[in-house]
């Protein structure tokens, strides 16, 4: 099941943007969220006009794209000299997103992402972001990095 | 390929990376990538990716940990395109 993934995310409750993985292998990931309703961040953003905040596309597209590709490479063991321990977590280190279309609240998204590469402990992805309606969202180049891996033994 | 000419060339490898232009145009073998050339600690990979390209070139994990300042690339650069895999 690509879905046992989940349960390594260092993510809990509000600040969780996975639902499921569909598609998971060494070269990419497809997964989906389902933005909740009664989120936090639609209260403020828009007052009456509820919108989903760019950063929070970013935020999806990075824990789908980078964070769960990443912890499935170092868990498959890709990177032959460097391993994660409790005290590791994901970093965003930098995104260049454009975005097409609005998401509101209730909409379904599915993440699309490509490796790059993965070298040195650093994931480069490119990442797409669409509705149902198989609509283009946002589209982008993220990488991250695994903050305090650790270097494995020779 | 000597030292000088190898820096010539990494200077075109670190100018995408930098926005410290006038420290990049008077880099010496002691020139710090992080701390004097402001790069983004994460974007070292992408320098290591461009320089094999560049240099046509294999650099393995223990030696890109030692890429930190000019000069300890120079030596990792030197080392293996005197030294072909």
């Amino acid at each position: 099941m690509t879905n046992d993934i989940l349960k390594y995310l260092p993510y809990k409750s509000s600040f969780l943007f996975v639902d499921n993985i569909s598609s998971l292998d060494e070269n990419g990931v497809v997964g989906d969220y389902t933005l909740k309703s009664n989120s936090y961040f639609y209260e403020d953003h828009f007052p009456g006009n509820p919108v989903t905040p760019g950063v929070i596309i970013t935020e999806i597209m990075a824990q789908i794209g980078l964070v769960v590709l990443g912890i499935h490479l170092m868990l498959s063991g890709a990177q032959k000299d460097i391993i994660m321990d409790e005290g590791s977590f994901p970093l965003l280190t930098s995104t260049d997103v454009s975005f097409f279309k609005m998401v509101l609240p209730g909409e379904k998204v599915t993440v699309t992402s490509k490796k790059q590469y993965f070298r040195f402990g650093k994931l480069k992805c490119l990442i797409a972001m669409h509705n149902e309606s198989g609509e283009p969202v946002a589209k982008g180049v993220f990488s991250g990095i695994i903050k305090n891996a650790v270097k494995k033994d020779q | 390929m000597n030292r000088k000419e190898i820096l010539i060339e990494l200077k075109k490898v670190l100018a995408p990376y930098t926005e410290s232009k006038a420290m990049l145009d008077g880099i010496n073998e002691q020139t710090d990538l992080i701390k004097d050339l402001n790069i983004n600690s994460a974007n070292l990979v992408d320098i290591i990716i461009d320089a094999e390209a560049q240099y046509n070139i294999e650099i393995d994990f223990d030696a890109a940990e030692k890429m930190y300042n000019v000069g300890n690339c120079i030596d990792v650069i030197s080392e293996k395109i005197n030294k072909p895999a």
